[in-house]
C-alpha cells in the first residue's frame, strides 16, 4: 500500500536501527507524547528491537485517557435526558464515569448512543432526526479540534439548530510545561506528536526546548518515521543540544495550520480544564465561545459537570505523567482489562495499558 | 379468507400460525426454497440414514446491515452454519431455516434475502429440510433474525479439532482476512467509507471435501473458520486448546489493499476483524505445500497461504512476527472492535 508499506519496510528499518545504535552514545528517556505513537511502537513489535540505553515513557497524549471521570458522568447525564440523541467517537463509547457506568451501560438502559467516525457524521445524524438534540461530546487536542469547529460552522451556515457539542478539547502544551518543569520525571527527550503538531506547527516546542533543555523531535507514526525521530534525538543528547527539530516534514511545516488554527479560534477561547490524573491545568481547555452558545450543550441544556473521583486503586494519573509503567499498577491485568477497564489508560485502544496489556507479554497474568 | 400479502410488509397475522402464515409459507418459503421432505410441511424432516459419525451445529444471525456488498444475512446463514459444519470435516447433509421478523418489515426484503438462501443453498448443495417462522411486534427484534442449525456427516479416520494440533504443523489461511469485518463496520451509520469493499460470505465445505480427499487420512489436524474476533481470536482459541505456542509472519498474511487501507484510517487491526469465507488449517509439515495447492486450486482457497508454524514453546501463546522484523503477543479480541478518535 503506497505511504505505508514504504515506511515499513525492513531493509530500511534494519539501516535506521543500525545508524540508531551509532547515534547512541549514552542512556537517555524519552516520552512519547502521544497515544498513536504508543501503539504505533508496541504494534510494529519496535519496542523489543531498540538499543537498550532507549527508554521510552508515554506521555498524556491519549485524548480519551486523559478525559475525566467527571466529563464522562456529564455525557452520561445528556445521554439520559429525554430527546438527546449522543453520536461519539467509538474508543469513548467503554470508559467508565466516577461510578463504573459507561455509555455502552446507558445505551443498554435505553439512551440513543451512535458511534461515529467524525462530527460531521454527528451533524448529519441531527440534519436526519430534527425532533432529537443531537449531542456530540468533543473530546481531543489540536488535530481534533478544528475538525469539530468546521462542523459548528456548517450547522451555523445550514441553520441546523438540534446540534450540540459538549467541548472537553485540550490543547497539548500546557500540561507537557506543566509536566517536563518537573526534573524528577528526568526525561531528556521529547518525540513530539506528528499530528498535534501538523497543526500548532514545529515551532510551538521551541519554549519547552529552551527552558527544559530538552531535545524535541516531531515524528511520524511508521516504524521509520519513529526512528528517523530517534536517530536525531539521539544526536542531540549526545552533543549536548536541546532544540526542536522536524522529523515528520511530509506531514508538519515549521509554522503549522494556520488556517485550521484561526477556525477554531473563531469558535472556541482557553479555559481551565481537568485532565485525568493531572487535575486542572490553567488555560488547557477549550470552551465554545458566547457567540456559538447555540451549539454549546453545556450551557444550552445546563448540564453541571459533578466532582471527579478516581477509582480506588487506579495509577492512571501516574502512568499519564509517565512516573510509572502499567505492569506496577496492582489492577492492570487482574482487575483491569479491555474487556472490563478500570482506568481510563486501558479503554482507549491508544491507552499506554491498553497497549501494554495488549501487545505485551502480559496475557499470562489473567490466567493464572 | 385470503390474506393480502400486496400489503407489501410483514404483519404479526403472517407470524399468527393461521392462513397469513399458511400463504407466506406457500407463496415464498416453499417457492424459493421448496423441496420433497421441505415441501411436505410436516413437523420434522425424516431423512434416511447415512453411515458416519453426525455433526450437528448451529448458529444466529443478527447482522446489521441486513444487506451489503458480497451477501447478505440470508447468505451468511447458510454459509457460516456450513462452515461450522466443514471444520470438523463433515459434508453437510442439510440445514433448518428459523426466522424472527419484525412487524413491519418489507416484503421485498424479505423475499431478496428468502432467494439469496435459495441461491446459496442451491450452489452448495444443502438443502433446507426444515423450518420455522415467527413475527414479533415492531422494535421488539431488528427487521429481520435467522438461526440455521446444519447436520454433517463425518468419514471414518477424520478427526479435525482445535486439540488435535501438533508442533511442527503448518498454518494455512485460505485467503485474504478481514473483509466481512471492515465491510459490515464501514456500512453502518456515521462510519460510512467509499471503497471496493465486500464481504467475502461463502461456503467452504467443498474446498475441505478436496483437502480431506487429496490428503492422507490424520493429517489435516485443524479447520477454524475465522469470523468474529478474527484471525488473531481463532489461533489464541487454537493455542489454547493444543498448548501450543503459535508463531505467525505479518508479511505473509493476505489482507486486501482496500482493507488495509480502511483499518488505517480507522485504526483498526485486520486480524481481528471477521472473516465469513475464510478457514485457518492446521496440517502436518510434510503436506503442506500439497495442501497449499490443494486450496489454491479452489477459487475458495485461490489466495491462501502458508501464515505461521505451531511450536512446542510457551504454552497456549500466539508471537506475531511484525514486518520490520520485531514481534509482539496476540490476546485474543476484548469487546467488540472499535474505530477511534484520530
Amino acid at each position: 500500500m503506497k505511504y505505508v508499506d514504504e515506511f515499513r519496510d525492513p531493509e530500511l528499518t534494519a539501516h535506521l536501527l543500525h545508524e540508531l545504535t551509532a547515534a547512541t552514545t549514552k542512556p537517555f528517556r524519552v516520552m512519547e507524547v502521544c497515544g498513536t505513537h504508543t501503539m504505533a511502537i508496541f504494534r510494529s513489535g519496535l519496542r523489543g528491537l531498540l538499543p537498550p540505553e532507549i527508554e521510552l515513557i508515554s506521555g498524556p497524549g491519549c485524548p480519551v485517557c486523559v478525559t475525566s471521570a467527571s466529563h464522562i458522568d456529564a455525557f452520561l447525564q445528556m445521554a439520559e435526558l429525554p430527546g438527546t440523541h449522543l453520536a461519539v467517537f467509538g474508543d469513548l463509547f467503554r470508559v467508565p464515569g466516577s461510578n463504573g457506568t459507561t455509555l455502552a451501560h446507558a445505551r443498554a438502559r435505553g439512551a440513543k448512543i451512535d458511534v461515529v467516525y467524525s462530527a460531521m457524521d454527528g451533524l448529519e445524524l441531527a440534519r436526519q432526526n430534527p425532533t432529537e438534540q443531537v449531542i456530540f461530546p468533543g473530546i481531543g487536542f489540536e488535530t481534533t479540534t478544528p475538525g469539530i469547529a468546521a462542523t459548528i460552522l456548517a450547522a451555523r451556515q445550514q441553520n441546523i439548530d438540534n446540534f450540540m457539542v459538549f467541548s472537553t478539547h485540550k490543547t497539548m502544551l500546557p500540561p507537557l510545561m506543566a509536566l517536563l518543569g518537573d526534573p524528577a520525571l528526568g526525561i531528556d527527550g521529547l518525540l513530539c506528536p506528528g499530528h498535534v503538531s501538523s497543526i500548532i506547527g514545529a515551532a510551538a516546542y521551541q519554549p519547552l526546548a529552551e527552558e527544559n533543555h530538552l531535545a524535541c523531535v516531531v515524528g511520524g507514526f511508521e516504524p521509520t518515521d519513529i526512528l528517523q525521530a530517534l536517530i536525531l534525538m539521539a544526536r542531540q543528547i549526545g552533543e549536548g543540544r536541546a532544540e526542536v527539530e522536524n522529523a515528520y516534514t511530509r506531514a508538519v511545516t515549521w509554522e503549522g495550520n494556520a488556517r485550521a488554527r484561526s477556525m477554531v479560534e473563531t469558535i472556541f477561547e482557553p479555559v481551565d480544564m481537568e485532565w485525568r490524573g493531572l487535575g486542572t491545568i490553567g488555560g488547557s481547555g477549550l470552551a465554545i465561545r458566547k457567540e456559538f452558545s447555540g451549539f454549546d450543550a453545556q450551557s444550552r441544556l445546563s448540564i453541571t459537570v459533578p466532582e471527579s473521583k478516581e477509582p480506588p486503586g487506579c495509577l492512571c494519573g501516574q502512568i499519564l505523567k509517565g512516573i510509572t509503567t502499567p505492569p506496577a499498577c496492582p489492577l492492570f491485568g487482574s482487575r483491569c482489562t479491555p474487556s472490563s477497564p478500570i482506568g481510563p489508560c486501558m479503554v482507549s485502544s491508544e491507552g499506554t495499558c491498553s497497549a501494554w496489556f495488549t501487545y505485551g507479554n502480559y496475557s499470562e497474568k489473567i490466567l493464572s | 379468507m385470503k390474506h393480502d400479502l400486496s400489503q407489501k410488509t410483514i404483519l404479526l397475522d403472517h407470524g399468527s400460525g393461521g392462513l397469513a402464515s399458511q400463504e407466506l409459507i406457500s407463496t415464498l418459503f416453499l417457492k424459493h426454497l421448496g423441496n420433497t421432505i421441505l415441501s411436505a410441511l410436516e413437523d420434522s424432516a425424516v431423512m434416511d440414514n447415512q453411515p458416519g459419525r453426525l455433526a450437528f451445529t448451529t448458529d444466529s444471525y443478527v447482522v446489521d446491515p441486513i444487506f451489503f456488498p458480497g451477501g447478505d444475512i440470508g447468505t451468511l446463514a447458510v454459509h457460516g452454519t456450513i462452515n461450522d459444519l466443514a471444520m470438523r470435516g463433515a459434508k453437510p447433509l442439510c440445514l433448518s431455516l428459523g426466522l424472527i421478523l419484525e412487524e413491519g418489515l418489507p416484503l421485498d426484503d424479505l423475499e431478496r434475502i428468502i432467494i439469496s438462501i435459495r441461491d446459496a443453498s442451491l450452489t452448495s448443495g444443502v438443502p433446507i429440510v426444515t423450518g420455522d417462522t415467527k413475527v414479533v411486534p415492531r422494535g421488539k427484534a431488528d427487521k429481520i433474525f435467522i438461526n440455521t442449525s446444519g447436520i454433517g456427516l463425518v468419514a471414518d479416520g477424520v478427526e479435525i479439532s482445535a486439540t488435535k494440533a501438533k508442533t511442527g504443523d503448518k498454518i494455512i489461511l485460505s485467503g485474504s482476512m478481514g473483509d466481512h469485518g471492515i465491510t459490515i463496520m464501514t456500512r453502518r451509520a456515521g462510519i460510512a467509507l467509499a471503497g471496493d469493499l465486500r464481504s467475502d460470505s461463502m461456503a467452504l465445505h467443498t474446498m475441505i471435501q478436496r483437502l480431506l480427499a487429496g490428503l492422507p487420512t490424520g493429517s489435516i489436524h485443524t479447520l477454524r473458520d475465522p469470523t468474529r474476533g478474527g484471525v488473531a481470536t481463532s489461533l489464541c482459541e487454537i493455542a489454547g486448546s493444543s498448548g501450543l505456542m503459535i508463531e505467525i509472519e505479518e508479511r505473509c498474511i493476505p489482507v486486501r489493499a482496500e482493507v488495509r487501507a480502511a483499518c488505517e484510517i480507522l485504526g483498526l487491526d485486520p486480524l481481528y476483524l471477521a472473516n465469513e469465507g475464510k478457514c485457518l488449517t492446521l496440517v502436518a509439515p510434510e503436506v503442506a505445500d500439497q495442501a497449499l495447492t490443494l486450496m489454491q486450486a479452489c477459487p475458495e482457497g485461490a489466495e491462501a497461504a502458508i501464515i505461521g508454524t505451531a511450536t512446542s514453546g510457551g504454552a497456549g501463546r500466539v508471537i506475531l512476527k511484525t514486518t520490520i522484523g520485531g514481534t509482539r503477543v496476540i490476546t485474543p479480541l476484548h469487546g467488540a472492535p472499535l474505530p477511534r478518535i484520530c
